[in-house]
């Protein structure tokens, strides 16, 4: 289970984005997970909520945004049917991945108190 | 200020990252490959699952071509049999046992170069841990990616772990020699798994028992051996037409 080395590589990067910046506590984070990222959501949040205890984001949520696969010719654009071969029908060229192996880190609410 | 409890004091500021989580690892993995350019070796990580043949058949490609100088680490959670197992087939082997961990990362890679000093070869294969899941999500800093499918276990493995299956730059499906004992089972219907999976499904049938096939993959690492080495002003010619009964001298 890679959820939890996973989640160590976002707490690295969230505590030291709160460093730079004098936050105090992390409220919430947004991430962008593509269904074809070999990243599983459920899992990732149990090894969150396991990881945060005593870290400066303990108590912040987690909200994660599924990206569906997308597949399409790189010439026609004709979209390509997951589970169908990954080859465009009418231009015989292999499929491109448009969008699911995002593992994505997009956005980080902290308090940052007045100077 | 804070529009949750209205206590006033501290600013929530919300922050636009937009950033891979594992980018860290993808520097590293970046850092590899540039390692692995300048010293014009080809880094192929072999993965596959547990017992799906990745040491057997790289002890047939070190028996098959004795001239090619093959390095390996070996990626285990524990013992360093495989490691022992490349080694005497003749290939230069460091084990990295990641303990508990289920995959191999750039960093760990990086780590097992440096401590281990192996250096001078043509290809050094990078043996992950067998497991159809995890290795996919880590970029190594390997050149190519190559997954090993043995017959044994089912012609649905492909749709089923679609993550890894994409990332193949190559798929040996192996223990073929094996294949009349599998009724039902066929080449055709892996083939056909695969095209699910891969936009430009590439496979080589292999057996390292009966050695069919190890020809075509020798065949498709000479292939991209060669670009590796010119890529870092290599020269060094590799006759394939004659057994070698000299050592091998690179021009550096």
């Amino acid at each position: 289970m890679h959820e939890y080395s996973i989640v160590q590589s976002l707490m690295n990067r969230v505590e030291a984005e709160a460093a730079a910046r004098g936050a105090t506590v992390v409220r919430a984070l947004t991430l962008r997970i593509g269904e074809l990222s070999g990243v599983e959501p459920v899992l990732l949040t149990m090894a969150f909520e396991t990881f945060v205890e005593k870290t400066i984001c303990e108590g912040a949520t987690l909200s994660i945004v599924r990206i569906p696969v997308s597949w399409a010719c790189p010439k026609c654009e004709r979209p390509i049917v997951q589970g169908a071969f990954l080859q465009c029908p009418e231009c015989s060229v292999p499929a491109t991945l448009r969008s699911g192996d995002e593992i994505i880190l997009e956005r980080i609410e902290m308090e940052v108190p007045d100077v | 200020m804070c529009d949750t409890c209205g206590c006033g004091d501290p600013d929530v500021v919300p922050i636009e990252i937009q950033d891979k989580i594992l980018a860290g690892n993808d520097r590293q993995a970046a850092h590899n490959r540039e390692h692995f350019a300048s010293h014009g070796v080809l880094a192929v990580n072999l993965m596959g699952s547990p017992g799906a043949g990745k040491t057997a058949i790289l002890e047939a490609t070190a028996r098959a071509d004795r001239s090619l100088r093959l390095g390996a680490l070996a990626g285990d959670l524990e013992t360093d049999r495989d490691a022992q197992r490349l080694e005497a087939a003749g290939i230069k082997s460091v084990t990295i046992n990641t303990i508990s961990a289920c995959h191999l990362d750039a960093r760990l890679v990086h780590n097992a170069l440096h401590d281990s000093g192996m250096e001078g070869h043509d290809i050094l294969f990078i043996e992950n841990v067998g497991n159809l899941v995890c290795p996919a999500v880590y970029d190594l800093g390997q050149q190519f990616n190559v997954v090993a499918l043995s017959v044994t276990e089912g012609e649905d493995k492909p749709v089923k772990y679609p993550v890894m299956f994409r990332k193949a730059d190559l798929v040996l499906i192996t223990k073929v020699d094996l294949l009349p004992h599998l009724p039902g089972m066929s080449i055709e219907k892996i083939a056909d798994s695969l095209a699910r999976v891969m936009p430009d499904p590439r496979y080589i049938a292999v057996s390292a028992v009966s050695g069919e096939g190890v020809a075509d993959w020798l065949k498709w690492l000479e292939e991209r051996r060669r670009p590796a080495m010119v890529a870092a002003g290599h020269s060094h010619d590799h006759h394939h037409e004659h057994e070698h009964d000299h050592d091998h001298h690179h021009n550096h």
